[in-house]
C-alpha cells in the first residue's frame, strides 16, 4: 500500500477560502494531476419553509477524530496525493459556506469517487446537528433516509 | 462516567453533561439506569430506537461494554454536511 497522503481536517467558526485551499493543496505534490472540490451551502429554504439562519452544533474531539477517519478510509480506497476538509460550527445565514472537500489525485477518477465517499460517510457519520431558525420559530433539522442509503452504495458485498 | 448530551436530546433533557457514579457494565444496563429517572428520560434514551451512542469518542451501541472512566455521549441521528 502506499503512504497516507496530507490530511488537513478544520473544523471552525470561519469562512474558508476555497481557492486559497485549492492552491495549498495543489502546491503539495507535482504529481497531483486532479483536484475535485465540493462546497456546502446553506439554502434559503428546505421543507417548503423559508430559512432564516442555521445554528451547527457538533461534538468537540469526536468530530475531528471521526473526519480523519473517513479521510484515512478514502486513502486507503484510492490512490490520493492529499484530502481537505473544512466543516464550519456555529451560525450560518443562507448562502454562505459550509462544507469544503478537497480530494487530489493523479488523474480525476479517484478524485470525483473519493469526494463523493467522503462526503456521504461525513453526512451519515460525523457528528454535527443543524438547527434552523424560521419565522416560526427553530427547529432541529431530521436525518435524511436517503443519506444512509447513499453510504450503503459504498459497503461492498 | 462522564455523560454527553447533543443537539435536540440536550435541549429536551436540559442537560449538556454530568459526572454518574454507576456500576453499570453496557450500556444497555445504563440506559436503564437512568431509565428511572422518569418518562422523559426512558422515552428519549432506553425506548428511542434511533438514539446514536459514543463511548470515548467512538460510536457504539447498546452491548457495547463500559468502563467507569468512560466518556459516554448520546445524540440524535447527525445532519452535519
Amino acid at each position: 500500500m502506499h503512504n497516507t497522503p496530507p490530511i488537513r481536517i478544520l473544523v471552525q467558526e470561519a469562512d474558508f477560502d476555497v481557492n486559497a485551499e485549492l492552491k495549498r493543496l495543489s502546491q503539495q505534490n507535482s504529481n497531483i494531476g486532479a483536484i475535485v472540490s465540493f462546497v456546502g451551502l446553506v439554502r434559503d429554504m428546505n421543507n417548503q419553509q423559508n430559512i432564516n439562519s442555521m445554528t451547527l452544533e457538533h461534538y468537540p474531539g469526536m468530530t475531528e477524530k471521526s473526519l480523519q477517519d473517513i479521510a484515512n478510509q478514502a486513502c486507503r480506497r484510492w490512490p490520493l496525493q492529499g484530502v481537505t476538509i473544512i466543516h464550519r460550527i456555529g451560525l450560518l445565514q443562507p448562502t454562505e459556506q459550509i462544507v469544503l472537500v478537497l480530494t487530489a489525485s493523479a488523474h480525476r477518477h479517484a478524485a470525483f469517487s473519493s469526494a463523493d465517499f467522503l462526503m456521504d460517510y461525513l453526512k451519515s457519520l460525523a457528528p454535527f446537528w443543524k438547527k434552523e431558525a424560521t419565522a416560526e420559530g427553530s427547529h432541529w433539522v431530521d436525518a435524511r433516509e436517503s443519506d444512509q442509503l447513499a453510504l450503503a452504495r459504498w459497503v461492498t458485498p | 462516567m462522564q455523560l454527553r448530551y447533543f443537539a435536540s436530546l440536550r435541549e429536551q433533557l436540559a442537560c449538556s453533561e454530568e459526572t454518574l457514579n454507576s456500576n453499570a457494565e453496557t450500556i444497555e444496563a445504563l440506559l436503564n439506569e437512568l431509565a428511572q429517572r422518569g418518562d422523559l428520560w426512558t422515552s428519549l434514551l432506553r425506548d428511542n430506537a434511533r438514539l446514536q451512542i459514543a463511548v470515548n469518542q467512538a460510536i457504539a451501541r447498546r452491548n457495547t461494554t463500559i468502563k467507569c472512566d468512560d466518556e459516554i455521549a448520546f445524540f440524535p441521528p447527525v445532519t452535519g454536511g
